[in-house]
C-alpha cells in the first residue's frame, strides 16, 4: 500500500517538473509566433509518447519479474542518480538553479529571432520546438511511467499519475499566462532523485537475487538512507565550496 | 551514419548522461550483489552502500572540475 502511494507521488512529481519545463517552451513559441502551429507540435509529441508508453508498458508485463526488477533496477538507478547529482550539484551551488523565467525569456527571442514562416499555413519553426520541447521532457516521464508502472503492476495508476500532473500543470499555465517560476521545480528535481534511486537499488537487488529484511516495507528505509546520504553529501560540498572561496580569496 | 549516431548520443545522454562511471558502477555492484547471492550471501547491503560510494566520488569530480574553471 505504501509502495504504491510512494510509486504515485513519485510519477505525479517527476511528471510535474517536466511538464513545467515544457509549458515554458509551449507558451514562450507560442506567445511570439501564434498557437495553431505550436499546439500542432504539441499534439503530435503527445502521440508519439502516448504510443510509446502503450507498446512498451504491456510489453514489459511479460518479462519475467525477476528478470525485469533486474534491468528496471540498473536503467533507474543509472537514471535517478543523474537526477540526484544535477539536484545536489546545484542545491549546493555548484551548478546554476534552474528559473523557469530565465528559460522562458530566452525562449522567446529564440523564438523571435528565428525567421518568419511568411504565408505558409503552417509554422514549422513553431511546430518543430513544441514537438521537441514536449518530446523530449516527456520521454522522460515516459521512462518512468513504463519502468514504475510494470515493475509494480500498477500502469493504469502511473499513466493516471503521469497525466494528473501534465493537466494540472497546463490548467495552472492557462491560468497564470505565464511561465511556472514559482514552482520549487529545484526541490521537487531532487526529491525525485532520491525516489528513483531508492526505486533502482531496491528493485535492483531483489532482480539479484536479495532478501529485503522487512520485505516490502524496506523500500522506505532504503528511501531514508538515500534521502539521509544526499542531505550529507550536499551540507558536505557547500563546505566544500564555501572553503574553495575562501582560499581563492586568501590568494 | 550521422544520423545513427546522434540517435545513438541521445539514449547515450539520457541513461547515462554526464558521468559514465556511475553507470558502469552501477553495473559491477549489480553483478557482484548477483554473484554473491547465488553463492548463498544475501547481500541487500552492497546496492545501497555502492550507490552511495559512487554518487559521492561523482559529485567530488563535479565539484573539482568546477572548481577548475
Amino acid at each position: 500500500m505504501s509502495s504504491t502511494i510512494i510509486l504515485f507521488l513519485a510519477v505525479f512529481a517527476a511528471s510535474a517538473v517536466e511538464a513545467v519545463e515544457a509549458l515554458t517552451i509551449v507558451l514562450a513559441v507560442g506567445v511570439v509566433r501564434g498557437w495553431r502551429s505550436t499546439l500542432i507540435g504539441v499534439g503530435a509529441a503527445s502521440l508519439v509518447l502516448a504510443a510509446v508508453v502503450a507498446a512498451l508498458g504491456p510489453a514489459l508485463t511479460h518479462v519475467p519479474i525477476s528478470s525485469l526488477r533486474l534491468v528496471v533496477g540498473a536503467l533507474l538507478l543509472a537514471f535517478g542518480l543523474q537526477w540526484l547529482r544535477k539536484a545536489i550539484l546545484r542545491a549546493s551551488g555548484f551548478m546554476a538553479q534552474r528559473d523557469e523565467a530565465i528559460a522562458f525569456e530566452r525562449e522567446r527571442a529564440e523564438a523571435g529571432a528565428a525567421a518568419s514562416h511568411g504565408a505558409s499555413s503552417m509554422d514549422w519553426y513553431s511546430f518543430t520546438v513544441a514537438f521537441k520541447g514536449v518530446l523530449l521532457e516527456g520521454l522522460e516521464v515516459a521512462f518512468i511511467v513504463v519502468t514504475f508502472g510494470s515493475t509494480q503492476g500498477h500502469l493504469g495508476l502511473a499513466i493516471a499519475a503521469a497525466v494528473a500532473a501534465a493537466v494540472l500543470v497546463v490548467v495552472v499555465g492557462v491560468i497564470v499566462r505565464g511561465p511556472l517560476a514559482r514552482v520549487p521545480e529545484n526541490a521537487l528535481k531532487y526529491a525525485v532523485g532520491v525516489l528513483l534511486t531508492s526505486f533502482g537499488t531496491f528493485w535492483g537487488a531483489e532482480g539479484a537475487g536479495v532478501d529485503w529484511p522487512g520485505g516490502d516495507v524496506a523500500i522506505l528505509g532504503v528511501i531514508g538512507f538515500v534521502l539521509a546520504s544526499a542531505f550529507a553529501l550536499t551540507w558536505l560540498l557547500r563546505r566544500r565550496r564555501v572553503e574553495m572561496r575562501l582560499s581563492v580569496e586568501q590568494a | 551514419m550521422s544520423r545513427l549516431r546522434t540517435f545513438g548520443r541521445f539514449w547515450w545522454d539520457f541513461v547515462v548522461g554526464d558521468d559514465w562511471r556511475v553507470a558502469a558502477g552501477v553495473l559491477v555492484a549489480l553483478v557482484a550483489t548477483k554473484l554473491l547471492t547465488s553463492s548463498g550471501v544475501n547481500a541487500w547491503w552492497l546496492l545501497p552502500a555502492a550507490v552511495v560510494l559512487l554518487l559521492a566520488a561523482s559529485l567530488w569530480r563535479a565539484a573539482g572540475k568546477s572548481a577548475a574553471r
